[in-house]
């Protein structure tokens, strides 16, 4: 399907549902390319490729709500689809907060280029494909002989979606992303077989990592957990790694969504002009970065992206608001989700960090646990390493840290100067005072 | 469709990846469309043909194209599945999501290495095209596709009473208020309800190069219930859920009150609660759900694919003792009704009992296609994939601990100081380093041999063999949980099951304060 096949079968959707029955519709079309490619002890372990398509659909039927997706594009289909599904809307209760969003809303004027489509996604040579992920494979193996595994791929995708509302928007959406990723497991005199990975990742071709520098990666992680234990229990100084961040940092955003606070599902009600964190953090919520893994000028609903400051020296500035969730509230929309987040930086790396703590433990990863929003608790598991005077001494496994968001956040004291690049969280490294650590 | 969300998952579950990862509720299909639904397809193998528009000669033709490259066997994975899901917030069913998902998978392997493709639109051209992508794993001379294909017959483990297709929304909205109601009733602290409901019915036709050609349809339901209340200023959130493969007889009275007043019960208990405080200690495992420890200590570590590759802690254990004599661990698809349980897996081979642990020994693994041929030994039924958009992989099913020789009350009697775990959210491992992650929701101190504080939102965190070792009593009051798992491996969700009766171990880290 090309653009304009696409853009069409979007607007057909969307007055295909008017014309049997609903009020307004927004419609959806989506195809795309994925490709994925294992390769493991030297040869191609998994080669995938394939072709996706999909329709999803918005019904508004007489103060009624539903959305509907389906793969199966056939026209004749298509039209009992879309009949059945408005006659069963029209079945459901009222609701009189669920409409499009107020034209208003919608983004104005030509499409910013973000850059986030390669025009070259369609010219990658398939040999590249295999032979970048055998290269990090190759890489990761050559770094010790105590790897027993080293897994590497490469994967790519373009998705192109149109979008058309009955109320007079339409939209286009072009992207593309590859990636590069390794895991090592290793064997351990010390008993059990360390892991890890690594994995780095572009919207254009050309803009990817060399392959060697994500499997000596994947390779140097999971040689420095060699020896892992758990430590004594205890309230430590917590180092969180910038690619570790987001576990502890989804705390405070799940509970940031209009959808949490009108449900009083979020301990963060209330607490909008107030400190809901130290004063070091500065959060931007900035959907307009070119090439970000985040950027869109429209959102999920067709509101336009805004670039806004949801903490402000540890105040918090605004929720994520969406259409239906901010007429419960009576707010103006912003979005319901997160694009990009980008943080005031500090001033130096996580080595810098390390060397600056007397005793302490870096987290380099989070496995498990889980929190709740309504109250602000969480308990995860941990790996990582003791830190004694300015350098990691042993590698740390099998550990909890458990505690509240309100009191983790304010015992924020110092945020790096690395943000991870490859995610749309560009989250730098963070240094908690007084974490609760549970193990021996 | 969500693009960036399939990517993530499988830059997250992938490849932290080694790790599987557990949770609950779920409701990853979900829907309201009906074009199919009514759509009644003649019985039988035909009925399966004429729903994917396709003929055998035109799937020997497939097979053809898919071998030709050098492939040693192929398969083909028709699907087609009509989700449906209602949801109820603010005491009324006001919203609904549907999803169709129709297509072919094509799979072509040559020794261990895997070719993958499947296409959306089922045509001769597009079929042609997606085997041509998939035969390009292998190099070498054509092979030869099978001269006919037979139907092979399968057991029936899901016996439905009422099936889906075809039912009107409006039966089953007054399951969700009829809850809503109770929930209210129950406890005036109650502040909100939160309600959503699945079903969900597929239609799969595996056609293997072999010669063999399995059918089978599927049925999943469920219902969820998350239930907020607040005392004197403060919140507490907490739910319960019942899923299985049934049709509308699963929400009959009895499990609409008991839906409803497990959700209250588990959320006002919070209000009780404290977080224990942390460190290695004794744990006792409500029956049920404690199941989880299972899945996550050494259901993992079993699936073959993470031994022939060596990268699990379990990959040279087959035959010694692992646990006590009195310990025994089975993963098995034919549970009736059970949310795990499948009549064939997505391979097109019999489910069945395989047990993991036997008498404290370790038994065997977890196998798909690759790795049964790999060790030689006969498929058990474990191959399963998300959907026609994946290949499979060794995949728990219901994974559960029998009885063993021990009394419940003995079994709390015999703790000093230690934590009773009872209901749970999510957990995690790491394959190869074996540890492994559950997160308690509710729970209880146990002081003196007796049942004292709640305690709430704890995670425990433990190494898989070493638990294993360290489980010291067995109870014999079996429970099979009802809950909506859903786990993730390499970026693919699977449904399953749990149960365990009550179970001490004697020594693990739980988190704290």
């Amino acid at each position: 399907m090309n653009r304009k096949e696409r853009s069409e079968l979007a607007e057909w959707a969307a007055v295909h549902a008017l014309k049997c029955g609903a009020d307004q519709s927004d419609a959806v079309v989506s195809t795309g390319r994925e490709t994925e490619i294992e390769v493991r002890g030297g040869k191609t372990d998994k080669l995938a490729e394939a072709t996706r398509q999909n329709l999803s659909l918005t019904l508004y039927v007489r103060g009624r709500y539903s959305s509907q997706s389906t793969n199966d594009l056939r026209k004749r289909e298509l039209q009992a689809f879309i009949r059945d599904a408005v006659a069963s809307t029209s079945l459901l209760s009222p609701d009189p907060n669920r409409m499009l969003p107020d034209p208003k809303f919608y983004p104005k004027g030509a499409p910013p280029d973000l850059q986030i489509r390669d025009p070259k996604f369609e010219a990658v040579d398939p040999a590249a494909r295999i032979r970048l992920a055998a290269g990090a494979e190759a890489a990761a193996m050559g770094q010790s002989g105590r790897i027993i595994s080293a897994t590497a791929s490469y994967s790519d995708s373009c998705w192109e979606t149109s979008r058309c509302h009955s109320t007079g928007f339409s939209g286009e959406r072009e992207q593309t992303d590859f990636w590069i990723s390794a895991e090592v497991t290793l064997e351990d005199p010390a008993g059990g077989r360390p892991e890890d990975w690594a994995s780095a990742g572009s919207r254009f071709f050309s803009e990817l990592p060399s392959p060697e520098s994500v499997g000596i990666e994947a390779a140097r992680r999971a040689l420095a957990k060699l020896g892992q234990r758990k430590i004594d229990s205890g309230k430590y100084v917590m180092l969180v790694e910038n690619r570790a961040v987001r576990r502890v940092l989804s705390v405070l955003t799940q509970a940031m969504t209009a959808q949490s606070v009108n449900q009083k599902s979020s301990f963060l009600d209330g607490m909008i002009g107030k400190p809901v964190a130290s004063g070091l953090l500065t959060m931007t919520d900035d959907p307009l970065i070119p090439k970000g893994f985040g950027s869109r000028w429209f959102d999920g609903e067709g509101l336009a992206a805004v670039k806004r400051t949801v903490i402000e020296a540890g105040v918090l500035q605004g929720y994520y608001i969406d259409t239906y969730y901010g007429r419960k509230m009576g707010w103006d929309p912003n979005s319901g989700s997160v694009s990009n987040l980008v943080f005031k930086p500090g001033e130096r790396t996580l080595e810098g960090m390390i060397r600056s703590v007397q005793r302490g433990i870096l987290v380099n990863g989070f496995i498990g646990g889980n929190s709740n929003p309504t109250t602000g608790d969480f308990s995860f598991g941990i790996m990582g390493g003791l830190i004694e005077n300015g350098a990691v001494t042993q590698a740390v496994n099998e550990m909890n840290i458990t505690g509240n968001a309100k009191t983790l956040w304010m015992n924020l004291s110092e945020i790096g100067s690395d943000p991870y690049p490859y995610s749309g969280w560009r989250t730098p490294s963070m240094r908690f005072e007084d974490v609760q650590f549970s193990g021996l | 469709m969500k693009p960036r969300i399939d990517r993530r998952s499988f830059l997250q579950a992938g490849l932290t990846g080694l790790a599987g990862t557990l949770v609950v509720p779920a409701f990853l299909k979900s829907g309201s469309g009906n074009a199919w639904a009514s759509a009644a397809a003649p019985a039988g193998m035909a009925g399966f043909l004429e729903r994917f528009q396709v003929t055998e000669a035109m799937i020997r033709e497939v097979m053809a194209e898919a071998l030709s490259r050098g492939g040693d066997y192929c398969d083909l994975y028709f699907q087609h599945t009509i989700g449906h899901s209602i949801g109820l917030e603010d005491k009324e069913v006001n919203r609904a999501y549907g999803d169709v998902a129709y297509g072919v998978g094509i799979r072509v392997l040559k020794g261990d290495q895997t070719g993958y493709s499947f296409t959306e639109a089922i045509t001769p051209q597009a079929m042609k095209l997606a085997a041509r992508t998939a035969a390009a794993v292998a190099e070498g001379p054509a092979g030869h596709a099978p001269v006919s294909l037979e139907a092979i017959p399968h057991p029936e483990y899901a016996a439905v009473e009422i099936p889906w297709e075809g039912m009107a929304i409006g039966r089953k909205m007054p399951v969700l208020q009829e809850i809503n109601d109770r929930v209210f009733g129950l406890d005036p602290s109650v502040i909100k309800c939160r309600i959503r409901f699945i079903d969900e019915t597929s239609h799969v036709l595996i056609a293997t190069s072999e010669g063999r050609m399995v059918t089978d349809s599927r049925v999943m339901t469920g219902v969820n219930v998350s239930c907020t209340a607040e005392k004197n200023g403060r919140r507490e959130e907490n739910g319960y859920g019942v899923f299985g493969r049934s049709g509308f007889e699963l929400f009959g009275p009895e499990n609409r009150e008991r839906i409803a007043s497990e959700a209250v019960r588990r959320t006002l208990v919070l209000f009780e609660a404290e977080k224990p405080s942390g460190g290695e200690m004794e744990v006792v495992l409500a029956p049920g759900s404690s199941g989880i420890l299972l899945h996550e200590a050494i259901g993992h570590g079993m699936e073959a694919d993470f031994n022939r590759k060596g990268i699990s802690i379990f990959a040279d254990l087959i035959g010694k003792p692992v646990a006590e004599p009195f310990v025994s661990i089975v993963d098995d698809g034919t549970v009736p009704n059970a949310r795990g349980s499948l009549n064939v897996d997505d391979e097109g081979n019999d489910t069945q009992r395989t047990f993991l642990v036997e008498n404290g020994v370790l038994k065997s693994y977890m196998h798909d296609r690759i790795s049964a041929r790999h060790y030689g030994v006969p498929p058990t039924g474990n191959g399963r994939r998300e959907s026609f958009r994946s290949a499979p992989l060794p995949r728990m099913r219901c994974t559960v601990m029998p009885n063993g020789p021990h009394d419940r009350e003995e079994i709390i009697r015999s703790v000093k100081k230690g934590l009773y775990a009872e209901s749970f959210t999510n957990g995690e491992v790491a394959i190869g380093a074996g540890d492994f992650t559950f997160y308690v929701k509710s729970g209880c101190l146990i002081e003196d041999g007796r049942l004292t504080r709640p305690v709430k939102d704890v995670n425990i965190i433990g190494n898989g063999p070493r638990v294993l070792a360290d489980i010291v009593m067995v109870g014999n009051d079996f429970k099979m949980d009802e809950g909506g798992w859903t786990c993730g491996k390499n970026g693919q969700s699977a449904p399953v099951s749990l149960g365990l009766p009550t179970v001490k171990v004697s020594k693990i880290t739980v988190g704290g304060v």
